[in-house]
């Protein structure tokens, strides 16, 4: 995706964050969701891993303080009505299920919701990973965001994962620059919520690694 | 009376023995207890040492330098591979540094539960991943849980914004991080420090970290 791409993508993301949700956004693309939410006229709540909560930006040249960062290390400047808390508080609001929506990134999602963002399951890969498996089962929806297929052009939208799962059955959402689709309970395809307007819905079956269920989107244009 | 200040850190670091388990404060360089981790580089025959913490250092500064000081036989943390982590790089691709990978909230948890007396606790995270490989699973209605261990810290360095002699503390924004729980965690607590308030300078409503966590605290 070019920028002009992500951001339209971040922007679809942050449409379906309610008002008064508590949010946290993974380190990558997800990122972009905070740039879209929709500042005043939209209230959401951030949460990041390292211990804050509340609303905030990047904090502008000159105004960066080593002591104030988010979860990718990135020095951010708060708007009143924040909180700081310490590691296990800030994990125990997220694996107790207190966060709303958390968006991540991921080299795979499964049909029934496996995720896969961790690791590439490269052996030489040196392993690392932070609260991304604690953030997948915690959430109460868990949005991905992500390429549609890989830079070799593999679907990353699969029947199975072939990459080591950072989480079972936890991903609610799958936003891509192709569309929007939800898992499966059983696994056997993914719905469409949302098909971007230039493709064809064969062109984005070609890219997907399950059956993708398209009717919702027929009932839709049948009303037209 | 009590005075949980030293003057000096080799005091306190001079109770860290080959061997021991440290648990070293701070997310990425937030509330890293620089510091105290270089008295220990520079004044402590202390060697073999299994370091706890989030990250394994960046550059040649904070944990990364006491790993090149050769002082390190193990690291259990949860984000090792950042994008100036040489050292660890260099060192585990060589074998001469043994990593234990754990999820971010585990390593909190599992400090808390050392600090909190308790035996052991059933988490859902990392349930069907390779971290919770080899370890118990339990299903308790309807989710499926990994039973994880306390960690047992010997010696805790943390960074904190101001002590009083009792020991009491307040952190600085997200250089809290895992200082609250480290300081529970260990069987010494050593608090750098930037201030040094009265007794009742501290508003008891908002201290931290309760003084009875804390053994020895530096003003830097």
């Amino acid at each position: 995706m070019n920028t002009e791409e992500k951001m339209a993508l971040a922007g679809r993301v942050a449409a379906d964050v309610p008002e008064g949700a508590y949010l946290n956004l993974g380190i990558g693309l997800p990122t972009l969701v905070a740039n879209r939410l929709g500042g005043e006229d939209k209230e959401v709540i951030l949460h990041t891993e390292n211990g804050v909560l509340g609303r905030w930006i990047d904090a502008p040249e000159g105004e960066q303080d080593p002591d104030l960062i988010n979860a990718g290390k990135v020095a951010i400047k708060l708007l009143p009505g924040a909180a700081f808390f310490h590691h296990a508080d800030s994990f125990a609001m997220m694996r107790g299920g207190h966060l709303d929506i958390c968006v991540l990134g991921a080299f795979q999602v499964s049909a029934d919701g496996d995720l896969a963002n961790w690791h590439t399951g490269d052996p030489q890969a040196i392993p690392a990973v932070g609260g991304a498996m604690d953030l997948a089962i915690g959430a109460r929806q868990v949005f991905v965001m992500m390429d549609h297929v890989d830079r070799e052009g593999n679907p990353k939208i699969v029947r199975q994962l072939s990459y080591p799962p950072t989480g079972l059955g936890c991903v609610t959402r799958i936003y891509t620059n192709m569309g929007t689709f939800e898992p499966s309970p059983d696994g056997s395809k993914v719905k469409a919520l949302y098909i971007a307007p230039e493709l064809t819905f064969e062109q984005v079956q070609q890219q997907t690694g399950v059956e993708i269920d398209f009717s919702m989107l027929i009932e839709t244009l049948k009303g037209y | 009376m009590i005075n949980k200040q030293i003057s000096c850190p080799e005091e306190a670091i001079s109770r860290v023995k080959d061997g021991d388990t440290v648990a070293i404060g701070g997310f990425g360089g937030a509330g890293s207890p620089n510091i105290l981790i270089d008295t220990l580089i520079e004044r402590s025959e202390a060697k073999n040492l299994t370091i706890v913490s989030n990250n394994a250092g960046e550059n040649e500064e904070g944990i990364a330098a006491l790993l090149k000081a050769g002082k390190v036989r193990k690291i259990v943390c949860s984000f090792p591979r950042m994008k100036n982590s040489w050292v660890f790089e260099e060192l585990y691709r060589k074998g001469e540094l043994e990593l234990e990978l754990v999820p971010q909230g585990n390593l909190a948890e599992r400090l808390r539960a050392r600090g909190s007396g308790i035996g052991a606790f059933f988490t859902p995270t990392g349930y069907g991943t390779a971290l919770a490989e080899g370890k118990e699973i339990r299903e308790i209605d309807g989710v499926h849980y990994v039973l994880e261990y306390p960690i047992t810290v010997d010696v805790a360095l943390i960074k904190a914004k101001a002590a009083d002699r009792f020991g009491n503390l307040i952190y600085n924004k997200t250089a809290r991080n895992f200082g609250p729980v480290m300081a529970m965690a260990a069987d010494i607590t050593i608090v750098e420090v930037s201030e040094v308030m009265q007794p009742g300078e501290l508003d008891p409503e908002n201290i931290v970290t309760p003084g009875i966590y804390v053994d020895y605290f530096v003003n830097i």
